[in-house]
């Protein structure tokens, strides 16, 4: 306890940290013009409080097309709440992707792990890298925790989470961690085949503990689930606090039936967002800054699109050699003009491109 | 390409047009195929040299600490000296180059990377990536050519001033990295008038120079010999040595890449409007190469292939070497001057020429056509 009123315990403060300041730019300086931590990172890699990191401590095999990795977040992690996503960051041939996956782990283990479960998608770079090279002591790039697929503080007395496929992954993570919180679960959850259930054998216990009511649908078999149809299995439908994750379809969908029966706000769905991008000619450029948006036909530069609309833009060489023109595009998909390459950023990505060989193929979005 | 047209030995006198482009379209192709391979291989690359190099640096600063035993200073200092070198050659020049742009990595990107130099990284890529790659050896354009203080062409007007270059060039090797910044910041013509002195650009340029200039020194010249407690001074004399020794490779290394005899220089007016494929046949005919063993090309960041390099600059670095048997088929396919050698031979020819330009013409130009300036080779092309 120090009380306020003795000045030298608060003049102790200052000189502590000013010192600790002093000899922190000391160290900085033995090591200009790197930071220290470039010299940590070496043999520390998840010490820097600067780049978040993890390193992955057990692979799972989850389905012939799961795999979940239990991963150590290093310095400058902040706890998820059950339901969140999570951002990786992995270089897949030498180039650094990232996507995200939903936290399966309860929240709040001691052993300070937490754990994504990854599902191969058709043409996904990053999923089927995992699902190939993912191993014990492997370095991976993580973002802090977000997203506001979560339980209320205050726990619904009846609740239901309808999930198709991987949009298990977020749900498992809720059920996990407050399943013991909740008096009423329903789970209505569908995927082709019963072996292609992931997690289903944790959730197979959890309805013979009798903590969930478990309904699942092989659509193998039995087809794709229509909302209508949930009226059936579920009678007390529009009671529950529900919540929704899978294909945009059955969102799309689901959100539809929700608001016909004005129970909208009922309703919480978290999107995968599609990753696959396909290659066009030309598209809408969009400076998001500014608000400057242009049509770029495929034959022209992104600069001189750009600068055609008046759009302030920063360029050099104009040929490609210079690397002066480059501009985080948040989301779009991009061609090279000298080599027909393809660079494509979904939402969170910044991928720098030059603007001045680099000609829309679709829809982009520049911070600038 | 005038100027090569006027010259006695014109190297490009055979080619055609449609031969210039059809060049380009074959550097072209050369180039996709890097970019189809680019990735894990070259990503590994890079991380192992920067690796390689500062757990180099660390231990040659360790062995320092006790230079006050000769063993120890000539140990720490060679270590140190090789770690600067590999610091600014392979893996400097290369990441500012944005050949590890791709990655993706924020650690290693055109854009964040900072080096031991005194010039700040930004200030060089423009006077390097921006001005120079672009304008290859075009005489008044490219100030690589004589950094501004050398006669480098036999139709630059002589002046007793150059008398004094091989001494300029020597001073200018032994503190290159200081020259580089003077050069970057465009010192000579800034400070000529009060108006360009006061320019906030050049303010604001300055200012980082002597920041970045004032860290370095801290670093080698105060920090790292007190830390050596007792080995102050040995520390601080090595660091300068380190410092010199790299700066005189550095500077070697660079004269080589288009000095030598059988490099073009190009007029002002003859890149006007100019095409792809004459963009590279100015680049195949401004740079040589050094030849040797692969120890030699990591040491020289693969700056002794300068050929590719000026052809694909943003091509990761030890790729060269690969494409380098491709490109030199082209040359012979086409029959264009190849020039390359081993490094004593490529310096002396460097040297030989900023001696021989210190001096006046020897041979008075023939009669001048009044409507053309006067134009003659700058060096022989070394093949016929």
């Amino acid at each position: 306890m120090t009380s306020p009123g003795r000045p030298s315990r608060l003049g102790e403060v200052p000189v502590t940290q000013t010192l600790r300041n002093g000899a922190w730019r000391v160290v900085e300086l033995i090591t200009t013009p790197v930071v220290p931590s470039d010299y940590l990172d070496v043999i520390a890699p998840l010490r820097n409080p600067n780049v978040l990191r993890a390193r992955v401590e057990a692979v799972h095999r989850e389905t012939a097309n799961a795999v979940t990795l239990e991963l150590r977040p290093g310095r400058g992690w902040r706890p998820h709440q059950p339901g969140q996503y999570v951002r990786l960051g992995v270089d897949v041939d030498g180039i650094r992707l990232w996507r995200s996956y939903s936290v399966s782990s309860p929240a709040g283990q001691p052993s300070g792990r937490i754990s994504v479960t990854v599902n191969a998608v058709r043409d996904g770079l990053v999923s089927s890298y995992l699902l190939a090279n993912a191993r014990r002591g492997m370095i991976v790039n993580l973002d802090l925790p977000a997203g506001d697929f979560v339980l209320p503080a205050e726990r619904p007395a009846k609740s239901l989470f309808v999930t198709a496929g991987s949009g298990i992954t977020p749900v498992m993570g809720i059920l996990r961690s407050a399943v013991h919180e909740l008096p009423d679960v329903v789970v209505v959850h569908s995927a082709r085949t019963s072996e292609d259930v992931v997690f289903g054998a944790d959730l197979r216990a959890l309805a013979a503990a009798g903590r969930i009511t478990l309904i699942e649908r092989h659509t193998g078999a039995d087809g794709r689930l229509k909302p209508a149809e949930l009226a059936e299995l579920v009678p007390d439908l529009f009671e529950r606090e529900t919540w929704a994750c899978g294909p945009g379809e059955m969102l799309d969908a689901l959100a539809d039936h929700w608001s016909e029966a004005g129970a909208a706000e009922r309703l919480h769905v978290e999107r995968f967002r599609p990753t696959v991008l396909v290659a066009g000619d030309g598209g809408s450029v969009t400076f998001e800054r500014s608000g400057a948006r242009v049509e770029a036909p495929a034959g022209v530069s992104i600069l001189d699109a750009g600068e055609a609309a008046g759009q302030l833009m920063p360029s050099g060489c104009r040929m490609g050699i210079c690397f002066k023109c480059v501009l985080p595009m948040r989301e779009g998909i991009v061609r090279d003009m000298r080599d027909g390459q393809i660079t494509t950023a979904v939402e969170g990505d910044n991928v720098l491109i030059q603007t001045c060989v680099s000609a829309a193929a679709g829809p982009c979005h520049l911070d600038a | 390409m005038t100027t090569l047209q006027r010259q006695e030995n014109n190297p490009i006198a055979h080619l055609t047009a449609e031969d210039i482009e059809a060049i380009g379209r074959e550097l072209d192709a050369i180039r996709d195929e890097v970019i189809a391979v680019r990735g894990e291989r070259d990503a590994a690359y890079i991380r192992r040299v920067i690796k390689v190099q500062r757990s180099l640096e660390i231990g040659s600063r360790a062995v320092l600490l006790f230079s006050l035993f000769p063993p120890a200073w000539l140990v720490g200092t060679a270590g140190l000296s090789v770690a600067k070198i590999l610091e600014n050659m392979e893996i400097g020049h290369n990441i500012l180059h944005g050949q590890y742009d791709f990655m993706r990595d924020p650690k290693i990107h055109s854009t964040t990377w900072e080096w031991d130099m005194a010039t700040p990284a930004e200030q060089w890529q423009h006077s390097h990536n921006q001005i120079h790659h672009k304008y290859t050896n075009v005489v008044g354009k490219d100030n690589d050519l004589g950094y501004g203080i050398m006669r480098v062409d036999e139709n630059q007007r002589w002046h007793p001033f150059f008398l004094a270059q091989p001494l300029w060039n020597f001073i200018n090797a032994l503190f290159f990295e200081y020259g580089i910044a003077a050069y970057d910041l465009e010192l000579g013509r800034n400070l000529q008038t009060k108006k360009r002195r006061s320019n906030p650009v050049f303010r604001k340029n300055l200012k980082a120079v002597g920041r970045k200039i004032g860290k370095q020194a801290l670093k080698d010249y105060v920090i790292h010999p007190a830390l050596s407690g007792p080995s102050f001074l040995h520390t601080m004399a090595a660091n300068f040595t380190a410092n010199v020794i790299r700066n005189v490779w550095s500077h070697s290394v660079i004269m080589c890449g288009h000095f030598p005899n059988g490099v073009s220089t190009f007029e002002r007016t003859s890149i006007k409007g100019e095409t792809r494929g004459e963009w590279y046949l100015r680049q195949m005919l401004g740079s040589a190469n050094i030849s040797g063993s692969k120890l030699m090309h990591i040491m020289t960041g693969n700056l002794s292939h300068q050929i590719e390099h000026h052809l694909f600059p943003d091509l990761p670095a030890s790729r060269y070497a690969e494409v380098a048997v491709k490109v030199r088929a082209l040359f012979e396919k086409y029959d264009l001057p190849y020039v390359t050698g081993p490094l004593p031979k490529q310096v002396a020819s460097a040297w030989a020429k900023v001696i021989r330009l210190s001096l006046p013409n020897r041979k008075p130009t023939a009669a001048p056509d009044p409507s053309i300036p006067p134009r003659r080779p700058v060096a022989e092309p070394v093949t016929a």
